[in-house]
């Protein structure tokens, strides 16, 4: 999928839980409500280009939680 | 003309368990406390002739025909306005009476045609009955002095005739028009005998303000007011009860039918939804039933530049079951995914998603509330628990302070903005959030205390602005919010809103909304002491759309605002089944009754019940199945009665996702915009062709019941159940209450539902179970679903679609009265006399700096796209935002609005979209380009070849 739409979603997210700091909320909504593939592209892209794009809560919570959030583990 | 099987008991029933006794022609009688002596003899069996009083309005007692002797009493009362008194003693016939009568309908007849063997009311008269029930035998009067007989008719609202010859000047219409619909459109022009019946300023129908809802011809006793329908197909002879299949109000009619034939829909009085009333689509919009484009074959064809051929319906379901079988070996399972409508029955949206999750074995379904009401799930199951609104319909009488945020009523829910505007005359406050003056800020009667009118995309800043009041000010309810919900979160809540960010001069900055104004609103609503909020898409279609739900149920919590009667919140729910689809498990993230894909013990319930294994993994909501469809990985998708190339954002990008698509199959009535890219089609079936059932707007279940047969021989869940089984899944279901009962049997809150229960209760609230039997009008009462009602702390986040130098103006959009969503049904019916194309509101000023005229064309673009259409310079719309709705394709309103979305659920912010306007002579490269492929579509549909075996 077209990676700087997965970006935009993502970040969208962390504005919500932004406030309260909340990464594991972040990771959570996603975990929840985001198909597999979706999950699967973005932690990719946070691999290859180090998160390029994303809000610092986003790649926290990326980095924190990336083995709940892929599907393959 | 009433329904032919309503029974007339002259004034309304009071409210009130309390009855008193009276003696009636000799009989005691108890009766309701209130009641005239009219209604308590006709509730009693005993009719009293009548003309001017029907149980639907307030009585009048101008006609004089339903005198009465009342013991103890000095002359002839009029029974429909006097009052029972315990102890009454009431005589309805004796001879003085009956010449009485017989003189009043002499002076009647006098002025009246006697061509009732040819009139359209013949049978059905209440001037015929009454001048049968008093023995009128002959009349003295002639016809030679002045009288009415040669009156013209006006002919010109489509759908029903005004007969002025026939008119008895009874003003039943008057007050229809007044007390049921709220719209003052009509009042009688004159004195005496020469007085008549005008609409507007004595001009047509169709010029007045008139708004066609049909209520004043429900009213009419004689011919006067008549649909045309009836002029054309003669006297129904029969009644079937069923639920409108337009907006989430849930109108029930009783669809009046001559063999297979319906000849006019006349709302139910007993609908507890509707209570007899109805708006123009529910009432007239019904012809696109049998419109000539309806397509009553199945069709295939291998790609959307072949022409179709028509084959059997077992043709049809064999190859389309091919397709995606091979798409699933080709591409894996997760390619495959289907769409439940919210325009279909509960039962066939429950089957969708059931042959989405067993049959293709993932969780890829999605339904049409991703765009419309995603974030009201979202929000309001974080905050109370349950994903649906708070109140029935009827709660709004008890209401004292109704704010309405981002909805247009008297446009999109017609008849609750009737029930609203008669609380409204009543006495209760209003509220209005919207960025553009709608109908009810200013309506006969009805004036809106407060209008905010806020900037689009600024709700969240509103909503924290109007909290800050109410808690800086002390205005909060204390010992509810802390003892109904969580009082850390809530203490959290209260200090997040108290900061000074969002003070009324700071909000007023972000928003536009003058701060005292804000100030006002919030003292109001918090004071109430019943303060209940309604709103609508635009609250939900914005990139902050679920956090707004949510900023209002925190805000309803804090004022103790939530679990009674006349409070709550509300969300008026746009299309038909849009909340039963929900329910039924549409998203996919969740299985029916909202309960997630992750919890084991639901996954255990449902697969031993469906025999397969269900994935545990979310699958794709509608906009990710576009993005995906562009990479490669969504190839096969099955689309009930859903037209999202019309109705989604960014057109563009969603065509190119129809091509990337291998298999796209389309149920539906029409050759619809999506169906131009569909490989085959399923002719869908209208809702007077199915059993099933809707859930409205206030999670009332209502019988959707079968008129004629399906048009192309199958139901929609017969379609959905035969490909299910040619997939490999099987289904053998007899009848769609066989689904209700699984549903019941796999959802707690539908535990009690049944084809039975509904048709014993006339309808029924959920939850439905064995705590709440004959189901919940009002939730939440004495405690939240989840427990602790949750405060949610709501920043107001600013969306990125800001205006800009190259797109100066802020786009918003909505609906019309006459259309219906993509306007597929409407269009086809002659409700396009009211709205045939749509309309670019622009306010003066901004149309003055662009040269732009009133009624001409300009170009609307954005960073996604252009579109031309007509303008429309008017105040209603504030300096700096333009207005347009969706209803026609070729407008091409979704070429302009964007990709941008919900944070929770990305339902599409349609709601802001950065354009610029510019006056235009020609049609926009898109609008060329559309008008080809239509006509290509068109022509491969026209060239059909039928190869049935
Ligand atoms: S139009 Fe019908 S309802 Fe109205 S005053 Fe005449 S007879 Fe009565
Ligand atoms: S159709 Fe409705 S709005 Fe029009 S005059 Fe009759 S009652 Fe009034
Ligand atoms: S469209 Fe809505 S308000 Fe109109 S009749 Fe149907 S359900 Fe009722
Ligand atoms: S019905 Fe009572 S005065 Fe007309």
């Amino acid at each position: 999928m077209e990676v700087r739409r997965l970006v935009k979603m993502a970040n969208d997210i962390g504005a919500f839980f932004e406030r309260g700091g909340d990464a594991g909320g972040v990771a959570n909504h996603i975990r929840m409500f985001w198909d597999p593939r979706m999950r699967r592209e973005i932690l990719v892209h946070l691999d290859e280009t180090g998160g390029d794009g994303l809000t610092p809560i986003v790649r926290e919570a990326l980095q924190q939680h990336g083995h709940e959030l892929d599907p393959g583990s | 003309m009433q329904s032919i099987t309503d029974r007339d008991l002259g004034t309304p029933r009071p409210k009130t368990t309390r009855t008193v006794t009276v003696e009636i022609d000799h009989r005691t009688v108890e009766v309701p406390e209130g009641s005239t002596v009219m209604h308590a003899a006709a509730a009693n069996g005993i009719a009293v002739p009548k003309l001017c009083a029907t149980d639907s309005l307030e009585p009048f007692g101008s006609c004089r025909l339903c005198l009465v002797e009342i013991e103890g009493r000095r002359g002839y009362p009029a029974s429909c306005t006097t009052p029972v008194e315990a102890g009454m003693k009431v005589r309805t016939q004796s001879e003085r009476l009956a010449d009485l009568r017989r003189g009043v309908m002499e002076l009647y007849i006098s002025d009246h045609p006697l061509d009732c063997l040819t009139c359209p009311a013949n049978g059905h008269c209440e001037l015929q009955d009454m001048a049968g029930a008093v023995g009128l035998r002959d009349v003295r009067y002639g016809y030679e002095g002045v009288h009415h007989l040669d009156a013209e008719t006006d002919a010109s609202n489509p759908y029903f005739a005004f007969d002025p010859s026939k008119c008895i000047v009874c003003s039943r219409c008057v007050r229809a028009c007044e007390e049921t619909q709220g719209t003052f459109a009509l009042t009688v022009d004159g004195r005496g005998f020469a007085s008549t019946i005008a609409a507007g300023m004595n001009e047509p129908f169709m010029d007045s303000e008139c708004v066609s809802c049909g209520a004043c011809v429900q009213a009419c006793p004689t011919s006067t007011l008549m649909e045309k329908s009836v002029y054309a197909h003669g006297q129904p002879d029969r009644t079937v009860t069923t639920t409108c299949a337009y907006c989430g109000v849930g109108c029930s009619f009783k669809a009046e039918v001559k063999g297979t034939q319906v000849v006019r829909m006349v709302p139910n009085k007993d609908g507890q939804a509707n209570h007899g009333h109805s708006c123009v689509k529910g009432r007239f919009a019904y012809g696109y039933a049998s419109h000539p484009d309806r397509i009553t074959q199945p069709l295939v064809r291998a790609s959307i530049d072949d022409p179709w051929k028509e084959v059997s319906w077992d043709d049809a379901i064999a190859h389309a079951a091919s397709e995606f079988k091979r798409i699933r070996d080709r591409y894996g399972r997760n390619a495959l995914g289907g769409i439940t409508s919210s325009r279909c029955t509960n039962e066939e949206a429950y089957l969708v998603q059931k042959l989405v999750r067993a049959g293709f074995g993932n969780n890829n379904v999605d339904t049409c509330a991703r765009v419309c009401h995603s974030p009201t799930g979202y929000g309001l199951k974080t905050t109370l628990g349950t994903s649906a609104g708070t109140q029935a319909f009827d709660s709004v009488e008890e209401a004292d302070v109704v704010m309405i945020i981002g909805a247009n009523p008297t446009d999109g829910h017609p008849v609750f903005a009737s029930q609203m505007k008669r609380r409204l005359r009543a006495g209760a406050r209003l509220i209005i959030v919207d960025p553009r003056v709608i109908d009810l800020v200013r309506t006969p009667h009805v004036q809106a205390d407060h209008h905010l009118q806020l900037r689009p995309g600024t709700n969240v800043a509103v909503i924290n602005g109007l909290a800050h009041v109410i808690v800086t000010e002390g205005l909060t309810d204390d010992a509810f919010a802390n003892e109904r919900c969580d009082p850390d979160e809530y203490a959290e809540w209260k200090a997040f809103v108290s900061h000074e960010k969002y003070s009324p001069r700071n909000v007023e900055r972000m928003t536009g909304v003058r701060a005292e104004t804000l100030r006002r609103a919030a003292r109001l609503y918090a004071k109430g002491p019943n303060s209940a909020i309604y709103y609508g898409l635009g609250v939900t279609e914005h990139s902050q759309g679920s956090t707004m739900v949510i900023g209002m149920a925190n805000l309803a919590m804090a004022t103790g605002n939530i679990g009674r009667e006349g409070v709550g919140v509300s969300p008026l729910r746009g299309q038909n089944n849009v909340q039963g689809s929900c329910d039924m498990g549409s998203f996919p993230h969740e299985l029916s009754g909202y309960r997630h894909l992750s919890d084991g013990e639901t996954r255990r319930l449902f697969q031993q019940d469906w025999g397969v294994e269900i994935d545990p993994e979310p699958g794709l909501r509608i906009p990710n199945m576009f993005d995906a469809a562009l990479d490669g990985s969504f190839k096969g998708m099955y689309i009930q009665g859903e037209d999202f190339v019309q109705s989604d954002p960014n057109t563009q990008h969603i065509e190119a996702a129809m091509r990337a698509m291998e298999c796209v199959i389309v149920q539906d009535l029409f050759l619809n915009e999506t169906a131009k890219f569909a490989h085959v089609f399923f002719p869908g079936a209208t809702f007077l062709e199915k059993d099933g059932t809707f859930t409205n707007a206030e999670r009332r279940i209502q019988r959707v019941r079968k008129i004629m047969p399906p048009a192309a021989g199958m139901a929609d869940w017969e379609v959905t159940q035969a490909f299910s089984n040619a997939m490999g899944y099987p289904m053998r279901y007899a009848h769609p209450s066989e689904i209700m009962d699984e549903i019941a049997r796999l959802t707690p809150t539908f535990r009690g539902v049944s084809f039975e229960t509904i048709d014993r209760l006339g309808s029924v609230q959920w939850p439905c179970n064995d705590a709440m039997p004959e189901g919940t009008p009002t939730m939440h009462v004495g405690g939240f679903v989840r427990g602790k009602g949750k405060f949610v702390v709501t920043e107001y986040v600013e969306t990125d679609e800001r205006s800009s130098r190259r797109f100066p103006l802020l786009l918003t959009t909505g609906r019309v009265l006459a259309q219906y969503n993509v306007g597929a049904q409407t269009r086809r019916t002659p409700n396009r006399e009211w709205h045939d194309e749509d309309i670019l509101e622009i306010h003066p000023h901004d149309a003055e700096q662009r040269g732009i005229a009133d009624g001409g064309l300009v170009s609307l673009a954005s960073r996604v796209g252009d579109t031309v259409l007509k303008a429309r310079v008017t105040e209603r719309i504030q300096p700096g935002v333009v207005y347009t709705t969706f209803h026609h394709p070729l407008c091409g309103t979704n070429v302009v609005t964007t990709e941008n979305s919900d944070w929770a659920t990305n339902c599409p912010e349609y709601k802001v979209t950065a354009v610029e306007v510019a006056p235009v002579t020609r049609l926009s490269e898109w609008q060329e380009q559309y008008r080809d492929f239509t006509r290509k579509q068109e022509d491969l549909l026209r060239e059909r070849a039928s190869v049935r075996t």
